[in-house]
């Protein structure tokens, strides 16, 4: 067995952006931890959020209050959402938020002095504290700021390969540094995992490189339960030319402040389809629409910020059907506003300055000029590891999962804005709980075997003379682009599975040029395990859910089911080392929520 | 639209132990960014080309470069502003220590940024614990607070590039991080002391170079660095203007 280099922390947490930090910070509070990420601290995707954080602070309308976050929540998720985390992220979001605050972070204001919100899609009144369209940056920066004086031991340009258990509980990770390639085993009372999400699947995503399912598929095959994988999120508005920054994230906060859809006719199409179910909460006509994202508290929501599942279906639409832009997008529009605002040129670039930034410089396109040409984009995945609502922890005892890694708040869709919450409240709460069980607990052995075990097989593609990391993963991205994207059906996803299977043996051989040392070959190798594991679990859980809902659209079968409603869809690996899937029933709300959201309407 | 050409990039290989330019063709379309490029050749040519990278849209500050000699972040330059006619050439940022390729150890920056006292705010103004700020406050302080921490401006700065002495000058990035907590409404802790005695704010001759390669345009020297000196020399050399600011921020606390 070969003697690997121990560190020991009572709490482990792996990642390093909104939901990793706040955990780590929750955590230090009372024992000692550590922090391992893939990339350097203030890098993780957390920075990318641009529209806001939603929190139900009430300081532009005073209407709004955490049970109308929680029932908007709940809707947006069409109610198979884990109640409890939803009840809870609504009730703690301003805390977190004004704690922000006192770390620094600098919120815009409200003439009155107070932290200003914005309308977002989905959100009934306006909620979302923001910096500009910087808010991620502000975030992850005051948390890295507050962080680094915590005690917490940063571990940077550190990957897990694989999570250690005594056979019940999560004892330690084997991990590898990136610029060295040196293994280390990180042994822990507790581990944190807020790994993030799975965009690396797909062909055009949002996410950065780092987005390969880590979390889902570690917790996976430590013995965990995962939870509604099939309900990815497309976010209807990424950027699709030029080709090199297909999928990059256009925000929904250009909506919020006015920003129409039209088709290659010039229609405002999104008027065209409108969901029973917000058809009294959205606008008539585009007068309406307009006086809603300038403040009207009596006008209703235009019919773009309708949830981001329906807006992006209907872009899909258009653009099938032959009324898309000229690169297979449609147009969105914010340089309308000069015909109602005086000075709308500054006025954009002060509330979208990154916007502004962004398509100047990488599309030569002036956006308070002409409109953007946007298309949806693999953005989100709700589902995730299973998680107990109050505390976080998975199935697995000591190994807890926050922020977009765990399932459960957003049900089958997320709401813009929710996200930043999301990894305030739950990364809070994982880390203060994982510190708990760290010391209600002493270490647990891991088996040596295990590590030695993971250590040899990822070295193993140096030896080998085969495939390229690079085409397995570009095909597995093709597959799940064509097959399991935004619009699904059944033999296609069958397809899908046998080409994962085929992708999996291709990768079993999978061999790597050069050293060790800082080499993305090697690492993106080491990545397609993880990647080919969430793959499969999100293939597998659509096929199993036979209606569409939120995220998740079947051509096959296009209406909403109410038995599906019932139960969650679950994915745990089988003592023959196979997917196993179940439908676990989803617990009945409480009267006091139920009544809630009959009062919400 | 989709007219293809050939470009030559002259990519830096190597590692603490030496290494060399080497050239790599790739194909290159219209709208494609210099880290397009690099990732092409990573996957068609070199799969162990080292490069850090993160958002691809100039928000993270992981893909810092040297491309044709200047400081830039690999996702924001496009190879349109290039001449493709001879070869493009992309080296590690020269300041910091090679790990290997185009990734350097800058793990000083993040040593150094501890060692600046943390944000202190005043007490709350509303008994519900919350602050009131006027926008004109936060918008004073914004461009600080834009940096997305790349480090080109460390890497320019010949006072880093020369002498590589961390424990004496905190370099252009820290200034900035300093001065958006010195101006920040709520903040209430001195750093002016340190910024003399410890952090070398004295080093900087005002050449204006990290200004000049700020991806986000934040007015470096002007803005923070020159500010800041300002009060150095107010609470150094002005013992009059020192006590009525002592005073002052006694008051406030």
């Amino acid at each position: 067995m070969a003697e690997f280099d121990t560190v020991h922390h009572d709490v482990l947490v792996v990642g390093a952006g909104g939901a990793g930090l706040r955990a780590a910070i929750a955590a230090a509070a009372g024992v000692s931890v550590g922090l391992v990420c893939k990339s350097l601290l203030g890098k993780a995707h957390t920075v990318m959020a641009e529209g806001g954080v939603a929190a139900a602070l009430g300081n532009v309308d005073d209407r709004d209050d955490w049970k109308v976050h929680f029932a908007d929540t709940m809707r947006g998720g069409q109610y198979v959402n884990n109640w409890r985390m939803a009840e809870l992220h609504a009730k703690e979001a301003p805390a977190r938020v004004r704690e922000l605050e006192a770390w620094g972070a600098l919120f815009d204001r409200t003439p009155d002095g107070r932290i200003l919100q914005r309308n977002f899609g989905g959100h009934r009144y306006p909620r979302l504290a923001h910096v500009g369209d910087r808010t991620g940056l502000e975030m992850i920066r005051t948390l890295q700021d507050h962080g680094i004086h915590q005690g917490i031991d940063v571990h940077m340009e550190w990957t897990v390969l694989t999570l250690l258990t005594d056979g019940s509980r999560v004892a330690g990770a084997l991990a590898y540094d990136r610029e060295r390639g040196r293994f280390r085993l990180f042994a822990a009372r507790a581990i944190v995992l807020a790994t993030g999400g799975v965009g690396r699947a797909y062909r055009i995503t949002s996410n950065s490189w780092e987005y390969t399912g880590d979390g889902q598929s570690l917790a996976y095959h430590a013995g965990a339960a995962l939870q509604d994988m099939e309900f990815v999120q497309f976010h209807p508005t990424g950027m699709v030319w030029p080709p090199s920054v297909r999928g990059i994230l256009v925000t929904e906060g250009v909506r919020g402040e006015g920003g129409v859809l039209t088709n290659r006719e010039g229609r405002r199409f999104m008027f065209d389809d409108i969901p029973e179910n917000y058809r009294a909460q959205t606008a008539a006509d585009a007068d309406e629409g307009w006086r809603y994202t300038q403040g009207d508290r009596n006008a209703r929501r235009p019919p773009e910020l309708l949830t981001r599942d329906h807006v992006a279906r209907c872009i899909t639409r258009e653009v099938r059907e032959g009324r898309g832009s000229p690169h297979g997008g449609v147009y969105l529009d914010i340089s309308w506003i000069a015909q109602r605002l005086p000075h709308a040129a500054e006025h954009i670039k002060k509330k979208l300055p990154s916007m502004y930034h962004q398509f100047k410089q990488l599309a030569d396109i002036d956006i308070t000029r002409e409109p953007m040409e946007v298309g949806p984009t693999t953005h989100y995945i709700m589902g995730g590891v299973r998680v107990d609502g109050d505390t976080q922890m998975t199935t697995v005892p000591g190994l807890f999962a926050a922020g977009e890694c765990a399932a459960g708040l957003h049900g089958a869709n997320r709401l813009g804005g929710n996200s930043l919450s999301d990894l305030l409240v739950f990364g809070q709460r994982a880390g203060a709980h994982a510190a708990q069980f760290a010391r209600d607990h002493d270490e647990a052995a891991a088996d040596p075997g295990e590590a030695d075990a993971a250590a040899q097989a990822a070295l193993e593609p140096f030896a080998r003379h085969g495939d390229g990391p690079y085409q397995i993963q570009q095909a597995l991205q093709g597959t799940m682009q064509e097959l399991v994207g935004i619009v699904r059906r059944e033999d296609e996803m069958v397809r899908a599975l046998r080409e994962i299977a085929a992708l999996s043996d291709r990768a079993a051989r999978v061999a790597v040029e050069g050293n060790r040392e800082y080499n993305p070959g090697w690492h993106t190798a080491l990545d397609l395990r993880n990647l080919l594991t969430v793959a499969e679990a999100i293939t597998r859980s659509a096929i199993e859910r036979r209606e569409s809902r939120g995220g998740h659209f079947r051509d096959d079968y296009p209406e909403k089911e109410k038995g599906f409603g019932q139960f969650n869809i679950i994915v745990r690996k089988g003592a023959d080392g196979r997917m196993e899937l179940s439908r676990e029933p989803i617990r009945p709300m409480p009267d006091a929520l139920a009544q809630v959201i009959a009062e919400a309407g | 639209m989709t007219e293809t050409r050939v470009a030559t990039f002259r990519v830096w290989r190597g590692d603490a132990q030496g290494g060399a330019l080497r050239d790599y063709q790739t194909d290159t379309t219209p709208g494609m960014v210099v880290l397009d490029a690099i990732h092409q050749i990573q996957a068609d040519h070199a799969n162990d080309l080292a490069v850090r990278w993160n958002c691809k849209a100039g928000k993270c500050g992981s893909c810092s470069a040297e491309i044709n000699g200047k400081p830039r972040l690999l996702c924001m330059t496009r190879l349109s502003d290039l001449a493709l006619d001879r070869p493009v050439t992309v080296e590690p940022m020269r300041a910091f220590p090679l790990v290997k390729d185009l990734v350097t150890d800058v793990s000083w920056n993040y040593r150094v940024k501890k060692r600046i006292t943390k944000f202190t705010p005043r007490a709350p103004d509303a008994p519900d614990g919350t602050w009131r700020i006027q926008q004109a406050d936060v918008d004073r302080v914004q461009e600080f607070r834009k940096c997305i921490e790349c480090f080109l401006c460390q890497d320019v700065c010949h006072v880093i590039r020369e002498h590589h002495d961390e424990a004496a000058f905190i370099g252009p990035r820290h200034f900035v991080y300093a001065a958006a907590l010195e101006m920040h409404p709520l903040d209430v802790a001195d750093r002016i002391p340190a910024l003399k005695l410890d952090q070398g704010i004295g080093f900087c001759n005002i050449t204006k170079c990290c200004t000049s390669v700020c991806p986000e345009q934040i007015t470096i020297t002007n803005n923070a660095i020159i500010p800041l000196k300002e009060r150095v020399v107010d609470e150094f050399y002005d013992p009059l203007g020192r006590l009525v600011k002592l005073f002052s921020r006694a008051h406030r606390a």
